[in-house]
């Protein structure tokens, strides 16, 4: 291809067109900037490094729920079950803070419960073919009750979110950089390497993009589907404990409001709830957008309805160029 | 039950074939109103005084989940899933309650048919944005339930308002004879008038054509679009009427969703409609609400927590749908 025909290629558009679809982090962080721009107009001086650090912080649950439904959307599936799975690891955690074992046991026994939880969605998704949707949703029902259950058995024993999980939640270095980092990014790297290097990243979208060719490919899909829930479950759990050491509260429904924000970060991240296309670094950026997002409709003095009209209306824009732009190919 | 498929003009002689090949198709139905038998005589056997009033309770307690199932129906029969229906019921209910509040009977009754248009109007909206925007239905409807939250949230941010009072008498108390619910009569006829007349039209096919082969259909000369337009304004048409109704047995306004979204979700797959769409009918559904309340009232008389209603919910629609699943991979291997 010679040079003047890859200028008049960015001219017509195809060659934007191809961006959009191929590498949908730039467009995005396009977005990104232009909401930073847009809130820092409309409250001049707001942007600082602090700032930053406490969009960063809010981000960085919200970015772990959103991976949960990244990566079960490669799959063509949906995990309906962080939220419950989620304010469970944070209400356990909180109420064993008095045991013997401290809060290292709470956090153990938090994370286990959720493994066990995406076991069993795994084994309904994997082996027994249940749709993934109702299949979290169901389990979602069974973790909300258990947790009940166990908040009036645990009601005696006095609670409190405990001190190492408000550290690792809400404080930050130099009140700039948050220490929940320090969990997101080796996450982060794991799951990006995880998707891109290993084969199990592979079947994860071959499963999603043509489950009889991954079959008939030998590959075992039962296996990968629940090792899948697992690991979202236990990513729901470990978001779960960072929003609750962030927010200090610890209760069964904590984590309710940020599901349907989850999937959308994934949504405007480039992920296709029919699996198959995606990935981790746009499901970030979606996040990160959201949140500006949030705030921005803040700074406007936005009453919290109108906030939850543009947003879902933002929703709908973002998917439906989405879709125009990888669908014109 | 599903009507649809019978068709119009079967021959007498075929009656018993015909009689056969819809309780063939029905079976889930059926079996699930073998279920609700079995629940009410348990009932019946651990609370000894279980009687006209656990059955008047038990009618006005599934009538917005019952409204809310065949909304869902509907969309999922289509081939598509609406996860705005508790935001939709929000909406209409807090409107209905607010306007009727301290208005005479007539202008409640201008209300609820303008709370009705309302409901066919932001189903419209919901299946538009689906077909035009050509993204993936759970997509759209997820984003549209936040703006109609938000819009129900803008027209009251606190609980309030109230109902005409006919609109509750009109939900509350027998129906003639004590074991009668009226709750349970207006449900069954609501979704009886809207329902049967479409089903049995070319829409109604169409609706099903659509559900479970789009490319088919297209190619059959179905006009996808505006089918699935009409789909989605019929679930809204019903989450109105569970609004109303939300609104009748509680005699005020909420803005803020309830659970029905996803308890729709659950109701319909109990009620034997595929999730992949174009297999079902909305009756199954209605008897997949009133199996689950009756399960939840007698865990209450069993004195068991109530959050294990909960656990048994979730419990019973992973069962269901894993004994589904045994039986058809069962089935499909002979």
């Amino acid at each position: 291809m010679n040079a003047s025909a890859r200028t008049s290629e960015w001219l017509t558009g195809a060659g934007w067109r191809r961006l959009f679809r191929d590498r949908p982090i730039v467009p995005l962080m396009g977005l990104l900037a232009i909401l930073v721009l847009a809130i820092e107009a409309a409250d001049p001086g707001i942007i600082s490094p602090e700032w930053t650090g406490v969009i960063v912080r809010a981000s960085i649950p919200l970015a772990i729920l959103a991976g949960c439904q990244t990566l079960t959307m490669l799959t063509g599936g949906i995990d309906l079950s962080v939220a419950a799975i989620g304010s469970m690891a944070g209400f356990v955690t909180a109420t064993l803070v008095h045991s013997p074992g401290g809060v290292a046991e709470g956090i153990i026994v938090a994370l286990v419960a959720a493994a066990l939880a995406g076991l069993l969605t795994g084994i309904g998704v994997g082996v027994f073919r249940v749709h993934p949707l109702i299949m979290t949703l169901g389990m979602s029902f069974v973790v909300l009750g258990l947790s009940n259950v166990w908040q009036l058995q645990m009601v005696q024993t006095g609670a409190g979110v405990p001190e190492q999980l408000r550290w690792i939640g809400s404080s930050t270095l130099a009140q700039v950089v948050p220490y929940s980092l320090l969990v997101f990014v080796p996450l982060t790297l794991l799951i990006l390497l995880g998707l891109r290097r290993t084969g199990y990243g592979r079947l994860l979208y071959a499963i999603g993009d043509n489950p009889v060719a991954a079959r008939l490919s030998g590959t075992r899909s039962w296996q990968v589907l629940i090792v899948l829930y697992v690991i979202s479950a236990v990513m729901a759990g470990i978001a779960g404990l960072l929003i609750s050491g962030l927010t200090n509260t610890a209760s069964v429904s904590l984590v309710d409001t940020s599901l349907l924000p989850a999937v959308a970060a994934a949504v405007i991240g480039g992920t296709s709830i029919l699996g198959g296309r995606g990935g981790f670094g746009g499901t970030i950026v979606g996040a990160l957008i959201l949140t500006v997002l949030t705030a921005l409709l803040t700074v406007l003095g936005l009453p919290e309805p109108t906030r939850q009209v543009v947003f879902g209306s933002i929703i709908v824009v973002v998917a439906a160029a989405y879709t125009r732009v990888t669908s014109e190919s | 039950m599903t009507a649809v498929t019978t068709p119009a003009g079967a021959p007498p002689a075929n009656s018993a074939r015909t009689v056969v090949s819809w309780a063939q198709r029905s079976s889930w139905t059926i079996g699930l109103l073998g279920l609700l038998a079995i629940l009410l005589v348990f009932t019946k056997i651990i609370q000894p005084s279980y009687g006209v009033a656990g059955i008047q309770g038990l009618g006005i307690s599934i009538l917005p989940l019952g409204f809310a199932a065949v909304a869902q129906a509907v969309a999922v029969i289509a081939g598509g899933i609406d996860l705005s229906i508790g935001s939709m019921m929000a909406l209409t209910s807090v409107i209905a309650a607010t306007l009727m509040d301290g208005q005479s009977a007539e202008y409640g009754l201008a209300v609820v048919i303008g709370v009705l248009i309302l409901g066919l109007l932001l189903g419209a909206i919901n299946g538009s944005l689906v077909v035009v925007t050509r993204v993936p239905d759970i997509v759209v409807t997820l984003a549209m339930s936040f703006v109609w939250a938000g819009f129900a949230l803008l027209v009251r941010a606190a609980p309030g308002g109230a109902a005409s009072p006919w609109l509750m008498n009109l939900v509350t108390g027998p129906f003639g004879n004590p074991w009668l619910p009226k709750a349970a009569i207006v449900l069954v006829i609501v979704v009886a008038v809207v329902w049967i007349p479409l089903a049995r039209s070319r829409m109604g096919l169409s609706l099903y054509a659509v559900g479970s082969n789009q490319l088919a259909a297209f190619r059959s000369g179905v006009p996808i679009g505006r089918t699935k337009v009409v789909a989605y304004a019929l679930t809204g048409l019903f989450a109105a009427v569970g609004g109303l109704a939300l609104t009748a047995s509680t005699s005020i306004g909420t803005p803020v969703p309830g659970p029905y979204t996803l308890e729709s979700v659950a109701a319909v797959v109990l009620g034997g409609v595929s999730l992949a769409g174009g297999r079902g009918g909305v009756f199954g559904p209605i008897v997949a609400v009133v199996v689950l309340q009756i399960i939840q009232n007698d865990m209450t008389f069993l004195s068991f927590d109530p959050n294990y209603a909960l656990v048994a919910q979730g419990v019973i629609l992973i069962g269901v749908l894993i004994l589904g699943s045994v039986l058809e991979s069962r089935r499909a291997r002979r």
